[in-house]
């Protein structure tokens, strides 16, 4: 069945121009979201499936109005529920790949507690959570995922509450993909992307994302070229943890510290850093690099934190239909009706 | 030493007991029992919210009322002809509800200091002469019952939890009824445990052959069959009934269920039962809370499946806005609510009309859907028939409102024929030539084009669409048009449903309008009324939303309207403004459904008869 779905979506060659809509794309000049769309229009030929099996749903927020721009089935539905629109979708159907496209405040705030139970069931969802941490909609309150202190519309004084660390949080609610990437760095999205296509299970990446309106700059010592080295980590599965301009710093684990070494102090070699694995059965690992960003003077890790497979809800229960449909053959209208004693008036 | 048999018409009886003493069960078994035999029963099982309340408190008394009768009955009965208590707490509760000179069976055995003191009784009723209105039967229950298990391997608690079927076989003794039912079902529900097993059908046969045997039970009853149309029967309660409505609407349209819900009294069982039909393909997803119960089964309306919600007051308003969201992407889906005593927590397990207002109007913006009502468990089953059917065929939301009464109470089902069901007529759109997703046909129903059909691939949304072409439109014009669209389209629902008919005269002096579960209460009203010479017609109405075509037409020809809801007056609020008529109110607000004898004496004052008073 999938060969040849498969078979099929090499036979139609798609670009990825035949993923864009034809309305016009209405988000601020220079929003981050543009480029999220871009690598997600580029990526969908090699999503190894047929367009038409393709469904975005979301929920409310500049960052919602992305099914609109996809020529795929799309549902953009209301404030905080699109994990669970599309949990009605992927059961209804399991044939479909359904995305979701989020905000931090839709999926975070709102929308929090069905995302941590699509993450629990591990339902076959993507979700790219557009994480600018700010309400951009609604015209720039903080958000779940804002620092503490930040001063915004709703916060003039500062906000007093901590955020919500969404890598930590999907870790911890049970997702099986779990991944962060950049929208100004396309090429490292594009793999994400690609990567969580291929995943069966909830995966999820949070993407930083630039909201040049109401929050410029929350990500620029991330994304620019000045400062990325310094403070971004990439996660790549086999590979040392290594950053820094001159590749001369990793992060090693002292038990379950993690420490930041310098090869270049005598003491320290590229040996010493925890290699990633991005496969690892225990979650522990994971859970310490998510906490990096976290962590005053050490850097912030895109890629994938972790991936495994476990059993998907709605393939679950697909198999328990299937099963007891075997079981008990075919359900009729006399078996519903007449399984309980029946008499007859004459 | 025969006993004498006397044929009696019409019955009720009330088991009541501690919530742990197993009289839903008993209920059960008797009304099983007593419909096989081919007599009408209608049953209310009436149980505190509590699991567990305090054993032997007036909190934790849990009944199970039966009505059966050789007559076509609407109700489980008003006043009952016979009381079994198990303890003083349940005769505290229930005596003030018999008949005068009802029979009161009493399990003398927990009339003990401790058992008055709960429930409040300074001195025992069996001696104060309270109770001298009525013909009491002390019966050591529990004690007769340990006797009967003697020898058996249990402990005392376990021989003790037997005594409800001791209860069950003196009963069926008393009302001729046999007892091989219940042995039966005994054996299949014990299966794994043969000492239970044992216990129980002995304690069951100890009952029979007590009443039998003693001198203290000097007359039996019968009733006889009543004359029901030809069928094979089933008993269904309304939750049930719901189930199977929907499992038939959907053998019917070959499109497969999928209910997203989140448990509550007393909606619970519809999930329960829907759980069980995996074989037919029904897909039940118990959703994290009730928004997420809705949102998944409109995400599963938009991917082509039979959508269901099923809810009571508190979840409805959770569901509020995803309501909306399904009027505006016109996406079929039904959601039950099965009203409760409210508001907030209110009264989970007692009946109430009050969420009317809430299915009418309970949502921002113009944001119009059907809204049916069923009267019967049996018509829960049409009526959930009926909301699937209009949901796919008009592409809209439908509220089915049933409640606490219906969900719980159970009535015989002459089992329709598969074909004689209303078919379900729908399709998918396959072809992309001239497709747009709000482009109407002549009911002003949208296409439903669902993911993975080739060619379809559209967008829909909360944001105003596009009339025809469903792009997202920001034009005032365009908003107007939509908004008359959606509305028009609800309106265009009443060319399918049926008119109302009158039972009774076409016109004159006063006409009752009944809206669901209070049908057989008013309909049993009336007669009584109208034996007394009290005249009026009665129109009931299931079709809230739109009203079937002729009701104003109906309205004009009488004097006087009477209402009796149970809640605030609602429906009349609903009367007054759409027809521009003055009706009567009667509300009742106590949980409990409308006495037949209440309806017979409203009617009679309105027609200002004194009643005898
Ligand atoms: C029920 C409800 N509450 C509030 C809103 C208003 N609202 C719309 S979007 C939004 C927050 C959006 O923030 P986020 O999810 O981070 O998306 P962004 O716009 O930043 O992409 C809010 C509060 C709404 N549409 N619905
Ligand atoms: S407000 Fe911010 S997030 Fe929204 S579209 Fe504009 S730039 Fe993008
Ligand atoms: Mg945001």
């Amino acid at each position: 069945m999938e060969n040849k779905i498969d078979q099929l979506v090499t036979e139609i060659k798609y670009t990825a121009k035949d993923f864009s809509s034809d309305i016009d794309v209405k988000w601020c000049p220079g929003c981050g979201d543009y480029s999220v769309l871009a690598q997600v229009q580029r990526t969908s030929p090699d999503f190894g499936e047929l367009k038409e099996n393709i469904v975005w749903v979301s929920g409310i927020g500049c960052s919602s109005r992305f099914p609109y721009y996809m020529s795929t089935y799309g549902f953009h539905s209301i404030h905080g529920r699109a994990a669970a629109v599309a949990t009605g979708v992927k059961l209804a159907n399991k044939k479909l790949q359904v995305w979701v496209a989020t905000g931090d405040g839709d999926m975070l705030s709102i929308g929090g507690n069905h995302f941590i139970h699509a993450c629990r069931k591990n339902v076959d969802l993507k979700i790219l959570l557009f994480n600018n941490r700010i309400y951009g909609l609604t015209k720039g309150q903080y958000s779940p995922t804002s620092e503490k202190g930040k001063v915004t519309k709703s916060s003039p004084y500062g906000t007093v509450d901590f955020p919500f660390n969404a890598i930590k949080l999907a870790d911890g609610a049970g997702a099986t993909f779990i991944a962060r990437s950049m929208d100004r760095d396309p090429k490292h999205m594009q793999e994400m992307i690609t990567r969580a296509a291929k995943h069966k299970g909830l995966a999820f990446i949070e993407i930083y994302q630039n909201c040049p309106i109401f929050n410029d700059g929350a990500y620029f010592h991330l994304t620019e070229k000045e400062t990325k080295p310094e403070n971004v980590l990439v996660l790549e599965h086999g590979k040392p943890l290594v950053f820094g301009a001159n590749k001369n710093k990793g992060i090693k684990l002292d038990g379950i510290n993690p420490v930041i070494i310098d090869f270049n102090d005598g003491k320290h070699s590229i040996n010493d850093c925890r290699v990633h694995d991005e496969f690892d059965d225990n979650p522990t690992r994971g859970f310490i690099l998510a906490r990096l960003s976290d962590l005053p003077g050490f850097p912030t890790p895109i890629g994938i934190f972790r991936q495994f497979t476990k059993p998907t809800y709605d393939g679950d229960y697909m198999k328990q239909i299937e099963h007891i449909k075997a079981e008990k053959g075919e359900g009729t209208y006399k078996k519903l009706m007449f399984s309980t004693s029946t008499w007859e008036v004459n | 030493m025969a006993k004498q048999i006397q044929i009696v018409e019409d019955v009720t009886v009330r088991f009541a007991g501690d919530s742990g003493d197993g009289m839903q069960l008993t209920g059960s078994q008797f009304t099983d029992t007593t419909a096989i035999l081919g007599t009408d029963v209608g049953t209310l099982p009436d149980f505190p919210a509590e699991i567990r309340a305090p054993a032997g408190s007036l909190g934790g008394v849990s009944g199970f009322q039966i009505h059966f009768s050789s007559n076509d009955i609407q109700t489980p009965g008003d006043s009952p002809d016979v009381l079994v208590a198990m303890n003083p707490a349940a005769l505290k509760v229930n005596v003030k509800d018999l008949k005068p000179n009802a029979t009161i069976i009493l399990n003398t055995n927990s009339f003990d200091v401790k058992n008055l003191k709960l429930a409040n009784y300074a001195v025992s009723p069996l001696e104060d002469g309270s109770l001298s209105g009525y013909n009491v039967i002390p019966v050591e229950l529990a004690k007769l019952t340990v006797t009967a298990l003697d020898g058996l391997a249990l402990s005392p608690k376990e021989k003790d939890k037997c005594k409800n079927f001791f209860a069950l076989g003196l009963m069926y003794w008393m009302y001729n009824r046999p007892i091989e039912i219940t042995l039966k079902w005994l054996e299949t529900k014990f299966k794994k445990k043969p000492e239970i097993l044992e216990a129980n059908q002995r304690a069951l046969k100890a009952g029979y052959y007590y009443g039998e045997t003693t001198e203290i039970f000097t007359t039996r009853y019968d009733v006889k069959p009543a004359k029901l149309p030809k069928g094979v029967y089933r008993n269904v309660s309304g939750n049930e009934a719901v189930a199977l409505g929907f499992v038939a609407a959907s053998l019917r349209s070959g499109i497969p269920i999928f209910l997203g819900s989140y448990p509550i009294t007393p909606a619970s069982e519809i999930l329960q039962e829907l759980s069980k039909y995996k074989d037919f393909g029904v897909v039940t997803f118990q959703a994290e809370d009730e928004i997420s119960g809705i949102a998944s089964a409109i995400g599963a309306a938009f991917a082509g499946s039979l959508a269901l919600t099923t809810t009571s007051g508190p979840g409805l308003s959770l569901k509020t806005e995803a309501i909306g969201l399904a009027v505006m992407t016109e996406l079929p889906i039904v959601i039950v609510d099965v009203q409760r005593g409210g508001p907030s927590t209110g009264l989970p397990t007692k009946t109430e009309q009050a969420d009317l207002f809430q299915a009418m109007y309970g949502r921002h913006g113009e944001a119009p859907v059907v809204v049916i009502a069923a009267k019967s468990p049996v018509d829960c089953f049409y009526s959930a028939m009926e909301a699937a059917k209009i949901a796919v065929e008009f592409m809209t939301p439908v509220i089915l409102l049933t409640d606490g009464y219906l969900a719980f109470g159970s009535e015989p089902m002459n089992i329709p024929k598969f074909e004689d069901l209303p078919k379900i007529n729908v399709e998918y759109r396959k072809d992309p030539e001239g497709f747009q997703p709000y482009l109407r046909n002549e009911n002003l129903v949208r296409p439903w084009a669902i993911p993975g059909t080739p060619g379809l691939e559209h967008r829909i949304g909360g944001l105003e669409k596009k009339d025809v072409y469903g792009s997202i439109s920001y034009d005032a014009d365009n908003h107007e048009i939509m908004v008359n669209n959606r509305q028009a389209k609800i309106e265009k629902v009443q060319t399918v449903i049926p008119e109302l008919e009158i039972e009774g005269d076409k016109s004159g002096e006063l006409l009752i309008l009944s809206w669901g579960s209070t049908y057989g209460a008013i309909k049993e009203g009336i007669k009584k009324a109208n034996a007394k010479g009290f005249k009026s017609s009665h129109i009931h109405i299931k079709h809230i939303n739109p009203f079937s075509k002729n009701l104003g037409e109906i309205l004009k020809n009488f004097n006087k309207v009477l209402i009796p809801e149970m809640n605030k007056g609602q429906m009349a609020t609903i009367i007054r403004s759409t027809f521009l008529i003055d009706v009567v109110q009667f509300n009742k607000v106590k949980g409990q459904p409308f006495k037949v004898a209440e309806i017979e004496n409203k009617i009679i004052e309105v027609l200002g008869g004194n009643n005898g008073k």
